[in-house]
């Protein structure tokens, strides 16, 4: 038991340092895997509201076991996880700076669902040119499709709008 | 809240998803190429996920301490409800393309309709699961084309899988009254109504890739029912081997 509970702001502080275990580039709630966090009111009890990115994502049993360690490192004993479905996790929650790193780290990042650009295919993350190619529509985990640049000839992993 | 065709209806919903999954997950290591390896083990992921869903809240309804693991390793082939078209063996790829391609075109349209199931549970899983569904519509219908309007030799293979699966697609859109009691108390969805929509992407898929829709109407059925056909008792005797051999056992 912790002497001072800590806020709220402090726990997402906590979770933004978690990775995700397949694209470490990016924290858990870059994802918007963390879709709430909250005191239970009378009790010392922690909530922690989940979402998974796709259903079958073997990354989410890893990163449920992240939370709790991280949450016991920081002294939070009585942790509830809840996963919730409804409403679906989207690439649209992703943060623009969050789609930088990816950029940087060499995924073409995923476009708003908003925007519709005409099925143009995503950018070279290497090169930046926007003359590329579908390869696969799967690649390396449930979320990116695999492209070719048609510029600089290098294939390259493109995060799915979803 | 009619808790045993509940049940009964989510483990149709999960059996499907299961059985399918198994199936496409035999191609792990065998796929024609790299990509296509990556794509049905990523098609099969999404799926083993829909039966987790699916599969978890079946044991939570029947409320008899079964959970989605004991469902799935410690039923034998006569408890399982999917429909008769997943279980079929993946043959060529012609094969596997074909059954993949009727399967997801119904299954897209029953997870769009049960988007708007009066059971919030069953609406937010279908939810999730559409928005994935809609990408392996989209891979399956490329193929179908690809193959069929490809080269002689996979036209004819093409044609002779979707001859193949043909007789198996009837069982989708068949009610009974567990389907007829679930579109009652507003949870299920009326399969009946969804069989123009999936006939009309059927044609317009089958225009682009000249394949022709077979004209045979005798339709094979009993799935649903449990009465399945004897391969899938070496797919389970496969999926559930651990469980049976070593029961409890945990990694």
């Amino acid at each position: 038991m912790v002497a001072v509970q800590p806020t709220v702001a402090e726990i997402w502080k906590w979770l933004e340092a978690i990775a995700d275990p397949e694209i470490p580039v990016l924290s858990i709630t870059d994802l918007a895997i963390v879709r709430d966090i909250q005191w239970n009111a009378g009790e010392d009890k922690l909530v922690v509201t989940i979402t998974p990115t796709y259903s079958g994502c073997p990354a989410m049993d890893a990163i449920a076991d992240e939370i709790r360690r991280s949450m016991k490192e920081h002294g939070i004993d009585r942790l509830e996880l809840v996963t919730k479905l409804s409403p679906p996790w989207t690439t649209d929650w992703m943060s623009d700076q969050a789609k930088q790193r990816l950029r940087e780290y060499g995924i073409a990042p995923p476009r708003d669902s908003l925007v519709q650009i005409e099925e143009a295919n995503p950018a070279c993350p290497q090169c930046g040119s926007p003359q590329t190619k579908l390869i696969s529509r799967y690649g390396s985990t449930p979320c990116k499709a695999l492209y070719k640049c048609l510029s600089c000839l290098e294939p390259f992993d493109a995060f799915k709008r979803h | 809240m009619p808790t045993i065709q509940l049940f009964e209806y989510l483990l149709r919903l999960g059996d499907n998803c299961l059985i399918l999954s198994q199936r496409l997950s035999e191609w792990c290591g065998h796929g024609p190429v790299l990509e296509e390896d990556i794509a049905l083990t990523n098609i099969a992921l999404d799926l083993l996920g829909h039966a987790r869903f699916w599969l978890s809240y079946a044991g939570e309804v029947e409320g008899a301490g079964r959970d989605e693991d004991k469902l799935a390793f410690l039923r034998d082939a006569g408890q399982f409800r999917n429909v008769l078209l997943v279980e079929q063996p993946n043959g060529d790829y012609a094969m596997t393309t074909a059954r993949q391609f009727f399967f997801d075109a119904w299954h897209l349209h029953l997870l769009n309709a049960l988007g708007r199931s009066s059971d919030s549970r069953v609406a937010a899983i279908a939810e999730k699961a559409a928005k994935e569904v809609t990408y392996h519509l989209e891979r399956s219908t490329d193929w179908v084309i690809r193959l069929g309007d490809g080269t002689p030799e996979s036209h004819r293979r093409m044609q002779a899988a979707v001859d193949e699966m043909w007789i198996y697609t009837g069982e989708l859109f068949e009610m009974d009254a567990v389907d007829v009691e679930m579109v009652q108390s507003g949870i299920g969805v009326d399969l009946a109504t969804l069989q123009s929509r999936w006939t009309e992407h059927v044609e317009k898929t089958f225009g682009e890739a000249t394949l022709q829709i077979p004209a045979e109407n005798w339709m094979q059925q009993g799935g649903k029912r449990g009465l399945h056909g004897e391969k899938l008792g070496y797919l389970l005797a496969e999926m559930q081997f651990l469980q049976r051999a070593y029961p409890g056992a945990q990694w």
